[in-house]
Formats: C-alpha cells, structure tokens, sequence
C-alpha cells in the first residue's frame, strides 16, 4: 500500500516535473516523507471508514481533496472510476524505499484490474463497502489533479508553485488542512470542477440528489445511493435511466454517467437489478426491505402479475410490515386502499381480504412480515423475469424474459418455451436480431440457433446486455472481466462487471454490523404507485400494496418526476404484457451470424489484464488463437494514440473447467508463443514490428475508459454463457448444474482463465503469458517493417480474413480441449519473461518525455471534425462512432489541430488486421494522461504467419504539453522496450476548447 | 398459512356428475371398438364418489346427469379451480359447452371468484390442464387452443402457464397427470415421454417422474389430507396390471385403486370425473 501512495504520487509528479522540466532531485527528496504521510493517513482513513467515518457524507468536492492525499492509495477499492486512466498500483509489500526512484517503482507497479480488487476487498474482509467509495474518489482525484496542475503548467514558475503546494497538502495530509489552505491549486480545482446535480428516485418514492463530478462514472453514483440507504448487499440493485427513446437502461457502472445517458436528464432510479431467487439468504433485513419495494412496485404496475389473493395476501404482510399487528381503531390502511384501485367494487374487496389477513398476522416483526412477503412473491412466476419484446422469426410477437435460470420465450402470457442457461451456448445480436446457439439434445447431433427479432438494435443490445449480465451474475462464480480493447472491435464487449451471486453472498456473509436501523415509510412511494395507476390493467390490484403506506395524495405533488418514470414503466410492461399476439417461436435460425467468427472476439480487459499479471502461473496459451480474437476489434481511434505494434504469433486459449467436475483445479499451459503448434510449425513466421504513435495534446484530460466505452460497436456482439469463449481472461466456471457439462466449443477460441472454483477466487490471469509471449517474439523479430494505417474498410476486410484464417487451427481438439491443461511449451520461461515484460511494459508506460525523432513522415491537417473527448480517429470503424460523436458534441469554440505523422515504409500490403488487446493502462500524471494499450493480432498469409502487436499510447494533456517532445520521449521508451519496433503513425491532435458546458 | 402455492393436493370438496344415460351410445370418443356397459360404468362411478366422500372425507357436490350431454360426467372439463378461483370453461366440443352451466352453478355455491371463457375464439378442455403445484401446462389439443391457454393464463396469475403440444390422445392429461409435489406421472408411449420432455424444459422446477406402462393408468388422482397423508387414487390391478405394479412402489402414498374400465372406453379417466377444491385455501 505504501508503495502504492507513494508510486502513485510519483508518476504523477514525475511526468509533471518533466514535463516542466524541473529538477528530479527535488522531487527524490519529498516522496519517502509522503510515502510515509500517505500511509498512515490511509490507515486512518480506513479506521474511519470501517466506523462509517463522517468523511463518506462530505460533499464529494472534499472527499476528492481527501483523497487526493488520502484515499488514492487504498487498495481494496473497488472499481475505480478511473481504474484504467490511473496506474492502478496494487502489489504490496514493496519496500517503502522503492519510491524513492520513481522507475524503480513504476516498474513494479503491477496493474490490476478492478475485479481483482473487488475479490481481494471480498476477501478481506467487510470492510469492502466502506472502502468502495473511497477508491471511487481517489480515482475521480486524478483527472482533477490533472487539470490543476496542466493550468498551472502554463507558466513554468506557477507550476513549480503549484507542486510545491501539492507536496505541501500531500505532506500534511488531512483534510482540515486542506481546506484550510486556500492554495491556487485549489482555487483552480475549485473553478475547473464541474459538478451535476443528479436526482435518484428511490424505492421508497423519495428521491435522493445528489452532486456528482461531470465525469463521474456510474458507479460512483450508485455507491452514494447506496451508501445514503445504508445498502451493503448492493450487487443485486442497479441504477437506471430513460434513454433518449424512453427505454430504461441500466446504467453501467464502469462508465461515465453523462457517457450513457447522452442528454442532460440526469434522473435516475435505483432499482433491484438481480432478483434473488431465494431471498431468505439475504443477510441483511435491510436488503430484503428494499426488495420488498421493489417488488411492491412490479406487482403495482403490473409488470409482476399475481393472482387477487396473493395480492392482498401480499398487501397484508405489507400493512404488517409498516404498521404492526391489526388495529380495529387505526384505520389508515383503508384510505389508502380506497383511493388505489382503478375497479372500485374489486378496491372494496381487497381491502377487506387485507385486513383480514392482516389480522392473522399477528406478532409478526416488520422483518418476518418482509421475510413472508418476499416468500410469497418468489413464488409468482414473473418474479425476477425482465421482459423484452421480439418478433419470433416468423414475424410473430413474443416476448423474451430473461431471468435467473435462463431465458423465457412468451406469447400472450404464456410461455412457448425456455432456454435455461446450461442449455444456452451464446448469446449474441446483429443489428436488430438477437440470438441464441443451443446446446444440442441428448438425441440431436447439432447446435441449433434461434433467432429473433427485436424492434431496434438498440433493443437487441439491450437484450444482449441484460443476458449477459444475468448469465454471469447468476451462474458464474466470478464475472468475465469486461473486454476493454476497442481496437478492431466488431462488437461490443460489454461484460458484467460487478459481482456475481455467489460472491456477493460470500461478501455479505461476511458482513458484520450490527443490523441497521430503517425506517419503513411508505409514504413517498404513494404517490408514485398512484401516479401509475390508471395504466394498469394486467394487475387491477396492483396498486393497493404500493400505497398502503400513506395518504397518497399528499405526496402526489412531491415528486412529479417519479411519476413520469412510473408511467413509463407502466406502460412499457403492461404493453410487454398484453400486446402479445400470437405466433410460434422456435423459428428456425435465420442464418445464424458467424459463429466462429464472432466466437473469438473477447478480448482482455485492462482489468484482465491486471489480473493476469498477479497470476502468472494460471495462463493457458496455445499459439494462434489469440489472433483470431484480435480480429475483431476496432481500434481505438479516439483518442490520441501512440501505438506501438509489434506482431507476433501468439495464442491464449484458457478452457473452461466446470467448477462440479474439477472442482479447485487450476491448470495453466503456455505454450510458446513463437513457437506454432504442431500444424503450423512448418508455416514461417514473419514477424512485423510496428509501432504507431500518436500523440494528442488536448485541452482537457481525456479519459481512455470513457472514451472506449462509447467506442463500443453498437451492431453486433457475442456473449458464450457457458464457455467463455474468447481471448478474454477470464475464468469462467460455472455454478454446478447437473445437466450441466462441462464444455467447451470447438469452433471457439476459448480462452478463459481457470481459477480455483472456489466462489470468490482471484481470476486466473492470462496476462503473464501473453506478455511473455511478446518478448518472445519481439527477441526472435527478424523483420521490422512499418505498417500503413489500414482504412477502416480495408480493416474490416483484413479482420474477417484473419478470422478465418485462424478459425481452423482452434477448431482442432489438440489445440482446445477440454481437459483443463494444455501441454504445449516452457511454461515457467513464459512466465518469468512475462515478469520482465511487465517492467519493462511498465516503463514505457509512464510517461516520460526523451528526445528520439522516429517519425519520418510528418503531415499536418485540420481535421474538420470537431471532437471534445474522442480525439483522433485513426481507423476503422471508430469512423461510425466519430460521427456520432461528433454530431453530439456541438462545440462552438474549438480549435483542433492535429499532426500526423506517419512513417515512410507503410506496406499498404493490407493484411489482416485482427488484434487482441494485451494492456491497456493510464496513467495519469498532473499534467499528461498517458494510456498505452498493447493489442496483439495475428495473420495467416498463405504459409506465412504474422503477428504484429501494436502498441498504442495516447498522451493527453490538458495543457500545452510540447508534443515533439512528448512524442519523441514517448518514442523513444517504445523502442527502449522493443528495439525492433517501427513507428507508423503519429497523430498530434490538438484541442482548444474554449466552451467546456457545451460539451457532452 | 394461505401462502401460495401452499398444500398441493389438498382438497376439501369435489364436484361430480351423474352419467347420462346417453353416455354408452352418444358419448364422444376416440374408438368404437368396445361397448360401454352403463350399468357396469355407474357402478364404477359409484365407487369412485364413495371413495371421494367416505374413504376421502370430501364434501362431494353431485350434479344430475343431463341426458342432453351425454358425457356430463366428465366434469372436470367444465372447470378448472385452484386457489378460490374457478374458471369456467369453453369446452372444445360444441356439444359440450353447456354442460358447464351446472358446474357455473355449483363452483359459484362454493363462493369461488368465478371468471368464464366467453371469447368465442377460445376453447378449454380442463382435462388437458394439468396443474403441478407451481405452474400449469395446457395441451394444445383438438379440444384446446391457445387462447383458451391464454384466457386460463389470465384468471391463475401467479403461476407460469406453459403450452404443450398433444399429439396423441384426447388430453394432456390422457397420459399424464401428478403423484405427488413434484412428482409427475407418465405414460410409457413415444407422445407421453415427449410431453414429458417438453414440461421438463419448459418449467424452472424439477419434477421427477414415474413412468407406467399404460398411458391410461397414468391418469391418476393425487391428494395430500389431513390424517391421511398422500393419496394416490389409481386404475385398478385388473385394469392394468402393470402399470399398478409401479403404483406399489409409492411407499409413502395411500393407495386407492379405482374401477375406471367402462368409463375408459369413452377417454374418460380418473380425473375426468371430479373437479377438486380445497375450500379452507380460500381466505
């Protein structure tokens, strides 16, 4: 931890002092001193925190100074909001020393992804929530710090002023401090904050407001809902927002908040996103009160149709709840109930079976009365079922719930059909068309894929999404870490990223606090469930429950907002329900959409990637499949990037094991990532070395993660529920079923990490080897040739070459099999070279700037785009996603430059591009923002195979950052790190944006 | 506790009907091979109420035979109760349809929440309902359809209702019906097992299965009373032999064996015969 503060705080102030070219012994001097300031104060942040310290409810604003100094070491912190922008510094134990010399410690920094985190925190103890928060703040620290000090860096001197001020505040430490000092730094921070009041309805019907940072991710916002509700079994909620076409959607926790809801409604509504299936094994009453309000919710408006006897059943245990036993002389309940119900003669009569029933509950405590409730809403079939609409192939509407066990075809109420997950081999959508592979049938011989037809594409990904999630979420023991690459991607590579059932049962189980106290009021929500009233037709009883609380009207006015988002939801279910016509559904597979294509397309994270290198043991390679999946990914052209590539023939392949068969398995194969496997060994290796870079110097810090997050394809993606398929890190393991198999597709690359079915075991990493793997191959690089930036149309075509041309060489069961290890090569070189190739990875990565003019061919232009956050788009399909972006950034005054610079020898030779991302890391520094994805792809020409990683490193900065120098520095590490590497491209994009409110 | 789903198999009351004289000649049915001896089948039929009523313990509602309806007895098409609540149904025999007027009568005597299939699209045999405790699943035969599901869907909705091709046999529940909580009886026919299959995909629950030799004589009736424990009423020995032998191994189960023979000669099984209620379910 200690190093971690300090290491931290050094890259930072290392690229800083560089930057403004100060001297580095100043810098040698302060840090132990921090170091050891950091450390303790984390300590007594902690304690503070575990006692639900005071500085949880400070205005954010406070809370990122805090952590400025604070908090940004803390290490079981959950996702961070920033996790990749940031040099996530996790390793422990290295001496304190270390941070004396900044490389030193950067080298040692292993990058970590957020999940891992998660797990540890898990792990560790209960303490995990109060921390999340923490993180949250540390990380949104960084882009603000950014700011400041790139302000200051406009004048050298006021730099110097401002760092010592930095130190100075760092030193001290504490808040008080802080505030105390009305530094410039703070002044600036003060003034460049941009902070937006979100409003979240609650499931009580109040809502809760909120500031948030502009930039804020998702999750930090939804940490402060939960924190505000005392929440600690928090996986199973989720936070929604109405898009622009009035769907509900979830919003994503690892992204930025105005990213997604892409309009100024910052409303939102916190909402059960997991339904427990047993929600007895909830620890926390807590919880199981705000599922109880859900669920009073569903069945009010209909969207969780009961009978009238479980309704009022339902309404009893609710009167229970919240008023105790039957009171002849307090008739408050009746008031309600009359004004809930659109069929007044049926009002009467569930008002008296309620009270009835009310009576027989008797002595029962709020929480058994919530317990009975929830007993009995379990029950009800529609419970936890999300609901979509779709056409069958036939054109016929149905709908598709999906839910814990699975996903449920309905038409007109009833059901057609069900696909529980064991039997579900992928999912995936193109365009408007959602699919679904199905393992074959003990008498079938082949998969079979059924598709359907969703009304917009968007509909399809929402669909994929919530499959996806839900698949994870309740038949995996740890999620699929989130493919961060964006390179060639053809798809979306949205993962769950949270925790999954069986973790966050684990977690809560470890949750000690004494059982807090909350107040059961109903009153808000009156008004809500009221306001959803007059739509209800499936469920005419519904509202009763909701409103038992209070006097509905009285709250009517209050919160007008709810009442819009209620009506929303009303009609949206009950036109899910009771617009089914009638059709038949198991349509034939409309051509289902490449499977072995799609099948690879998972790509690792940064967060797998973090993982991967803390476990180096657990990889599996097998050559050639990592290329398959690199195919399909789209560059990220965002952003400025300086990318190095370098090819090279490498594979991951890491299989599933099925958690009931090989129960604490784990097994790790590397084979040579040079080395071809036995088919290919007579193939001859061309090796390309490439680097590309591209340096953006923006006004503002741009975020790699937010950016990559909108990059997502919007047309296609591909989830394997049961094999984690793809060159994902992951390791998937299913909870044990007995219809169960383990299995693994033949057709696929999988990769997956295998870890210890233990349910809250650390991922297994794959990084080491693929890191390895590239020193490898980078040693045994004969040809070192620059490589032209590829068209996006050309990149496409390149994709689905390599796709190909991989696709055979994994189908092999020798490559892929099902059996838990791969013997294929060295594992041990694999993984000692993948240590060397961290550091020396990490190195490179910070940002430093030497002189090296690499770059041969240098163009300037004006691009006509004006972009705020997306910067430069160098290929691919980004071009689509350009667009996009640009249209919705109507930026008045900006002025953008960009430099391009692009090495002589490009082969327009326009070969396949397939990539797989090896690293993605940021590292943000006071002044720079540099972010370096490493993304490997791998071709088949004719014998020949090539493998090229490129290496790509966007510097942005929010102030006037000298790009020569920063690119040749940037250069220069690339080729300290790679010797044979080339440059390609380099981009200089620069940004002026005079209008910061316009942009969004 | 008036939870749902709350005491599968437990009944309080059955309704019954007479056997019209008209059964033996212009009953419906699927074969005209054999010849029913009425008076052979009223004796049965006898039996079957005396066991409901005295074995049992029900409160047996015993509507006349209309000699216009010459399958009256097979009440349980006219009707589907769980919980409190009854739907009428639409039988999907035009010559059938009114024979629910006397069920309407009866089942609202019982102060069930009534609710009637009046779309004149849908049509509802009860005997191709088959109720598991948690969920339904409808046959579509030539007697029901998918409205008739949907409507049936509508009036029970705290449970899943799930559709089941028939392809073979009058019903659904000509070849199967339940033995227990989770326990679903099958006949041993290629169509049986595949509507078997089908049910077991289609539900989020397990059910086990038993498995006869008869499709027939996997129509039986199962209940769960007071004193009495499971009770299964079955075809008897003489009918099946086979199938009553795996009958024996329901150890646990009160074993009743009925006389259905005549009856079986115009489709009608066991539970053709009685619609069940358990009165003290409704609050």
């Amino acid at each position: 931890m200690t190093t971690e503060a300090g290491s931290e705080t050094e890259v930072k102030e290392k690229a800083e002092e560089s930057a403004a070219q100060l001297d580095q012994s100043e810098k040698a001097s302060g840090k132990p001193e921090e170091v050891a300031n950091a450390e303790q104060e984390e300590k007594e942040q902690e304690k503070e925190k575990e006692g639900k310290g005071i500085s949880r409810y400070l205005p954010s604003w406070l809370k990122k100074q805090k952590s400025q100094s604070q908090t940004s070491p803390t290490k079981e912190v959950l996702p961070a909001e920033e996790a990749v922008s940031k040099v996530t510094q996790e390793e422990e134990g290295p001496a304190p020393e270390v941070n004396g010399h900044a490389e030193e410690v950067e080298e040692k920094e292993a990058v970590k992804s957020e999940q891992v985190q998660t797990k540890e925190a898990e792990s560790n103890s209960n303490a995990i929530a109060d921390t999340e928060p923490a993180k949250e703040e540390s990380a949104m620290k960084s882009p603000e710090e950014a700011n400041e000090t790139t302000q200051g860096d406009k004048a050298v001197e006021q730099k110097k002023e401002l760092e010592e001020k930095v130190k100075t505040e760092r030193e001290g430490g504490g808040e008080g401090q802080m505030s105390i000092f009305p530094s410039p730094l703070r002044l600036v921070r003060k003034t460049k904050m941009k902070l937006v009041v979100c409003q979240v309805a609650l499931l009580d019907g109040t809502d809760f407001t909120c500031e948030v940072e502009k930039r804020a991710k998702g999750q930090y916002l939804f940490f402060k809902v939960c924190e505000h509700l005392n929440l600690l079994e928090k996986d199973y909620f989720g936070l929604t927002y109405k898009d622009s076409h009035e769907q509900k959607c979830w919003l994503d926790p690892t992204k930025e908040i105005k990213r997604q809801i892409r309009s100024n409604n910052w409303q939102f509504a916190f909402n059960v996103k997991f339904y427990p299936p047993d929600p007895s094994l909830l620890t926390e009453d807590i919880t199981r009160y705000l599922l109880c309000l859900q669920l009073r919710e569903d069945v009010a408006c209909g969207r969780l149709p009961c009978s009238f006897v479980t309704h009022a059943l339902l309404g009893s245990y609710i009167l229970q709840a919240e008023f105790g036993d039957y009171d002849p002389d307090q008739p408050q309940p009746l008031d309600y109930i009359s004004h809930l119900t659109s069929e007044p003669n049926q009002n009467k009569e569930m008002e008296e079976k309620i009270l009835e029933l009310h009576k027989s509950h008797r002595g029962m405590t709020p929480a058994q009365a919530d317990a009975q409730f929830l007993e009995n809403a379990k029950k009800l079939s529609m419970y936890g079922v999300d609901l979509h609409h779709a056409k069958d192939s036939d054109g016929v509407d149905i709908m598709l719930g999906v839910c814990a066990n699975g996903l449920l075809v309905y038409k007109d109420k009833l059901r057609i059909n069900r696909f529980a997950w064991p039997k579900i081999l992928k999912v995936s959508y193109k365009r408007t068309n959602f699919y679904i592979k199905i393992r074959p049938g003990e008498t079938e011989q082949f998969e079979s894929t059924v598709g359907f037809k969703l009304q917009n594409h968007r509909s399809a990904k929402r669909l994929w999404k919530v499959c996806v999630e839900n698949h994870t979420f309740f038949r995996l023991n740890a999620p699929e870490p989130p493919t961060k690459a964006r390179f060639l991607t053809l798809g979306s590579k949205f993962r769950y990223s949270g925790r999954t059932q069986a973790q966050t049962r684990l977690a809560s189980s470890l949750i000690d606090r004494p059982a807090p106290s909350f107040e059961r009021t109903p009153s808000k929500r009156i008004s809500r469930s009221l306001d959803g009233e007059p739509m209800i037709s499936i469920t005419e009883m519904g509202r009763d429950m909701a409103e038992n609380g209070r006097e509905p009207r009285l709250e009517l006015h209050s919160d007008s907002k709810d009442l819009d988002k209620t009506q929303d939801e009303v009609l949206k279910h009950q036109a899910s329900i009771s617009q089914l016509k009638r059709s038949f559904m198991e349509a034939p597979p409309p051509s289902p959409p490449q499977p072995n294509q799609w099948e690879k397309r998972l790509t690792s994270s940064p967060a797998a990637v973090i993982r991967i290198q803390q476990q180096q043991q657990q990889v599996v390679s097998v050559p050639q499949t990592e290329a398959s999946a690199a195919d399909n990914m789209i560059s990220e052209s965002n952003e400025p990037a300086k990318t190095t590539e370098v090819e090279i023939e490498e594979t991951v392949v890491i299989q599933e094991v099925s958690k009931a068969t090989k129960p604490g398995f784990v097994t790790i194969t590397s084979s040579s990532p040079v080395g071809p496997p036995a088919e290919q060994e007579t193939r001859k290796q061309e090796m390309k070395v490439e680097e590309e870079v591209v340096i953006a110097v923006e006004e503002k810090v741009v975020k790699q993660e937010s950016v990559s997050s909108e990059s997502e394809s919007e047309d296609e993606a591909e989830y394997h529920p049961n094999v984690p398929i793809s060159i994902s890190h992951t390791q998937i393991s299913e909870v044990e079923e007995e219809e169960e198999q383990q299995e693994k597709e033949e057709d696929e690359v999988a990769e997956h990490d295998v870890s210890v079915p233990g349910a809250l075991t650390l991922p297994v990493a794959g990084q080491p080897a693929k890191e390895a793997s590239e020193e490898i191959e980078e040693s045994r690089t004969e040809d070192a040739e620059a490589e032209k930036k590829m068209t996006s149309a050309d990149e496409k075509e390149r994709e689905h070459k390599a796709e190909e041309s991989t696709d055979d060489p994994l189908m092999t069961p020798e490559e892929a099999p099902s059996s838990v290890s791969l013997p294929e090569e060295p594992v041990a070189e694999l993984v000692s070279s993948a240590e060397e190739e961290e550091e020396h990875k990490m190195n490179g990565e910070s940002s430093l700037v030497e002189e090296e003019p690499q770059p041969q061919v240098i163009c300037c232009s004006e691009p006509p785009v004006v972009k705020t956050e997306m910067v430069t788009i160098s290929d691919t399909f980004a071009a689509q996603k350009t667009e996009i972006a640009t249209k919705e950034v109507p930026i008045v005054h900006t002025e953008t430059k960009t430099i391009t610079y692009e090495a002589a020898q490009l082969d327009g030779n326009g070969d396949d591009e397939p990539g797989v991302l090896m690293t993605a890391q940021t590292i943000t520094s006071e002044s720079l923002c540099t972010t370096t994805t490493t993304h490997i792809t791998k071709t088949l020409k004719g014998g020949l195979s090539e493998t090229r990683i490129e290496k790509r490193i966007v510097i942005t900065g929010d102030c006037d950052i000298d790009h020569d120098q920063a690119l040749a520095q940037a250069i220069k590490e690339a080729k300290e790190q790679h010797p044979d590497m080339s440059v390609t491209r380099v981009v200089v994009h620069k940004e002026t944006e005079l209008t910061e409110e316009e942009e969004d | 506790m008036a939870g749902l789903m709350a005491g599968y198999g437990h009944y309080t009351h059955a309704v019954v009907r007479g056997i019209s004289a008209s059964m033996a000649k212009e009953a419906l049915r699927s074969s005209q091979s054999e010849v029913v001896d009425l008076a052979k089948a009223r004796r049965e039929h006898e039996v079957y109420v005396e066991v409901l009523r005295t074995r049992l313990g029900l409160e047996v509602i015993e509507l006349p035979a209309d000699e216009t309806f010459p399958d009256c007895v097979f009440v349980e098409d006219a009707a589907v109760v769980c919980g409190d609540t009854a739907l009428i149904t639409r039988p999907g025999a035009e010559s059938r349809r009114r024979e629910t007027e006397a069920m309407k009568g009866a089942l609202k005597d019982l102060n069930l929440n009534i609710v009637e299939m009046t779309d004149e699209n849908a049509t509802l045999d009860g005997g191709d309902v088959l109720f598991t405790g948690r969920e339904f699943f409808v046959g579509l035969s030539k007697r029901t359809n998918q409205r008739g599901a949907e409507i049936l869907a509508d009036a029970f909705k705290d449970y899943a209702v799930s559709t089941v091709p028939v392809v073979e046999g009058l019903h659904l529940k000509s070849c199967c019906s339940m033995g227990g909580p989770g326990l679903i009886i099958i006949g041993s026919s290629e169509a049986a097992q595949k509507a078997l299959k089908i049910m077991q995909q289609m539900s989020d629950h397990r059910y086990d299965k038993m498995t006869v030799p008869d499709d027939v004589a996997a129509n039986c009736i199962y209940m769960n009373l007071p004193n009495k424990g499971h009770v299964l009423l079955h075809n008897t020995a003489e009918e099946f032999p086979e199938s009553a032998k795996v009958f024996e191994k329901l150890k646990d189960h009160m074993l009743i064996p009925v006389p259905n023979a005549e009856m079986v000669k115009v489709d009608g099984s066991l539970t053709c015969l009685s619609v069940l209620i358990n009165k003290k379910a409704n609050i």
